[in-house]
């Protein structure tokens, strides 16, 4: 009792804080469940006195925002997925094998995780016109493999497993792929789930990469669609906001469902605001 | 492991385990090759191909060797001077105000108790796993010039006149930097107070036995200690804040009155995928690479003088 009460200022003003920083999320959901007439009152309400679902309704009818989510889940899922794969069998080949050149190549895809992506946009725009996958999903999705955090977040994880299983399985007769999917792979859940959630949340919010890839506005994902709405609604903001309602609520509900591996993310190295 | 039982067993199993190996390695080659042949296409090769370009006139069809002469284009064109000092100008408030956020913040969560210190750092990076597109849509809602703006409502509340905000050119970036400067930065509050967690407990205990003060300790012992940290997160914020793209797009139209609001990136946009001169794009291109990796020689170097110290 008397910590808490000891405490009480520093609650309030952590609190304070917080709420600021969900004040934009707060006044998103508000705007988008007001009736217009209230949208541009003055002063505006900051506590509502009436909600309707009527901006829904117009954006679902009006606005192809279902098939952008849709867009968005296959291609942050596609790409999800093969990060899982891809990282987890690189990862454990540079924390457990020893094979010629394995420093050389790991300190050259390491060196580049500072890299800003938009160095690299221009160049890779050109590569997929020269293959001709501009305008397609496979042209926004085989690019976003190539980013290497999770190949360093699994190398770490997979360093600190125990060498004996696979020594063990080894000598049982397992094949090298055997080693990799039976003793590693289950061993390395926890960092996989790190990794799908970073990587989807990821791929989920990206932007600037599907903006100059796609041109059909049917592929677009939600990101790319949100910002065309803004063309075409100005400052029908009741409208703005619900789009941006509707996009916020998947990675809301996934935070809520798997916070911890958002937090553990961040602790290995995934920082991004 | 492989090599010391291969050296046991050299001279009867010599060709088998030399069979084994080639067929290991060949195993371990198989392991990256997805990641590493994805990695030198769509990153290694891009990042000389940037360089390469920056060289080049390149437009839409075509392009010559131009020597330096984009670079020299750079530095004589004012939207590019603009657009570098408001990349900067922007970074370094940012930054300075996310650095400073995120210790006092978790300084003031560490002493509370477990559950207490989840729920906060839960609290702090909710905000954060939403979309800049989104997150600026909303600012753009708050900072609109209308009197109905939420800003404007604020203001009036302590008798203040209404502002133009994102309508005017001298205020338009003032906005989209409180947009950032406004959110908790949940990332370093989380990093920050798990470096905390494993500072040595001495250090505080000789410091209360001379009688020094909660404060005295937190400037002596806990900021100096936690020097690594505010380094890695120097860099961090510093390299994406120089990234800002999506608030300026969104809540200024990509560049605001009189360009009042453009940063690089947005300027690298326009340029190449809106003007087509992709040459000169990616003079711009490699400007930001040296900036983002001047930044990352900058920690190293510190943290290396850290280590002899």
């Amino acid at each position: 009792m008397s910590s808490i009460r000891k405490r009480l200022p520093v609650h309030l003003v952590l609190l304070a804080a917080g709420l600021l920083s969900l004040f934009p999320l707060y006044w998103l959901f508000l705007t988008s469940l007001s009736p217009a007439q209230y949208v541009v009152k003055v002063p505006p309400e900051v506590v509502p006195r009436e909600l309707t679902f009527s901006n829904y309704q117009r954006l679902f009818d009006t606005t192809p925002i279902v098939r952008w989510l849709v867009n968005t889940v296959v291609i942050a899922g596609v790409i999800t997925a093969f990060h899982l794969l891809f990282d987890s069998m690189a990862g454990y080949a540079f924390a457990k094998r020893r094979f010629p050149g394995k420093n050389v190549m790991f300190w050259l895809v390491v060196s580049t995780l500072t890299v800003p992506a938009q160095v690299t946009l221009i160049p890779v725009f050109f590569i997929l016109r020269t293959i001709g996958l501009l305008d397609t999903y496979p042209g926004v999705i085989i690019p976003g493999l190539a980013d290497v955090f999770g190949v360093f977040l699994m190398k770490q994880f997979i360093q600190t497993l125990p060498s004996e299983l696979e020594h063990a399985a080894r000598l049982d007769g397992a094949s090298e792929w055997q080693v990799y999917t039976r003793i590693i792979l289950p061993l390395s859940k926890p960092a996989l789930a790190v990794l799908a959630i970073f990587t989807f949340n990821r791929y989920w919010n990206a932007f600037i990469f599907p903006l100059v890839i796609l041109r059909d506005p049917a592929k677009y994902p939600v990101q790319v669609g949100l910002a065309t709405l803004q063309g075409e609604f100005n400052t029908d903001f009741g409208m703005l906001m619900t789009g941006a309602a509707v996009a916020a609520i998947p990675m809301i509900v996934v935070f809520f469902a798997f916070q911890r591996y958002f937090i553990e993310g961040i602790r290995v190295g995934g920082v991004k605001g | 492991m492989l090599r010391s039982s291969a050296s046991r067993v050299r001279l009867a199993h010599a060709a088998v385990t030399m069979g084994a190996a080639v067929r290991r390695h060949v195993w371990s080659y198989l392991f990256v090759l997805p990641t590493f042949a994805l990695f030198v296409v769509f990153t290694l090769v891009p990042v000389v191909q940037a360089f390469v370009l920056s060289l080049q006139s390149a437009r839409i069809v075509g392009g010559d060797f131009i020597g330096l002469q984009n670079f020299v284009t750079l530095a004589e064109d004012p939207v590019f001077r603009q657009a570098l000092g408001n990349t900067i100008l922007y970074s370094a408030v940012v930054v300075a105000a996310q650095l400073t956020l995120a210790l006092v913040v978790a300084s003031l969560i560490q002493p509370l108790g477990p559950r207490s210190q989840t729920f906060y750092r839960a609290l702090f990076y909710l905000p954060l796993v939403n979309s800049a597109i989104l997150v600026a849509m909303v600012w753009r809602w708050i900072f609109n010039a209308n009197p109905y703006g939420l800003a404007n409502t604020f203001l009036g509340v302590f008798g203040l006149q209404p502002l133009l905000w994102i309508g005017s050119s001298d205020q338009a970036l003032a906005a989209v930097i409180l947009s950032a400067v406004l959110t908790i930065p949940g990332g370093g509050v989380v990093l920050y107070s798990a470096a905390m967690g494993s500072l040595p407990k001495e250090l505080y205990e000789a410091a209360e036995v001379e009688g020094a003060g909660a404060l005295t300790k937190w400037w002596y012992i806990t900021v100096p200690l936690l020097k690594p940290t505010t380094l890695y997160l120097l860099v961090v914020y510093t390299i994406l804040a120089f990234q800002i793209f999506e608030r300026v797009y969104v809540m200024t139209n990509g560049g605001g009155p009189n360009n009042a609001t453009i940063t690089i990136v947005q300027l690298i946009y326009s340029t190449a995928f809106q003007f087509g001169r992709y040459g000169l794009a990616s003079a711009m291109a490699v400007v930001l690479f040296i900036m983002a990796v001047a930044v990352a020689v900058v920690q190293f170097r510190s943290l290396r003088s850290d280590v002899e110290y």
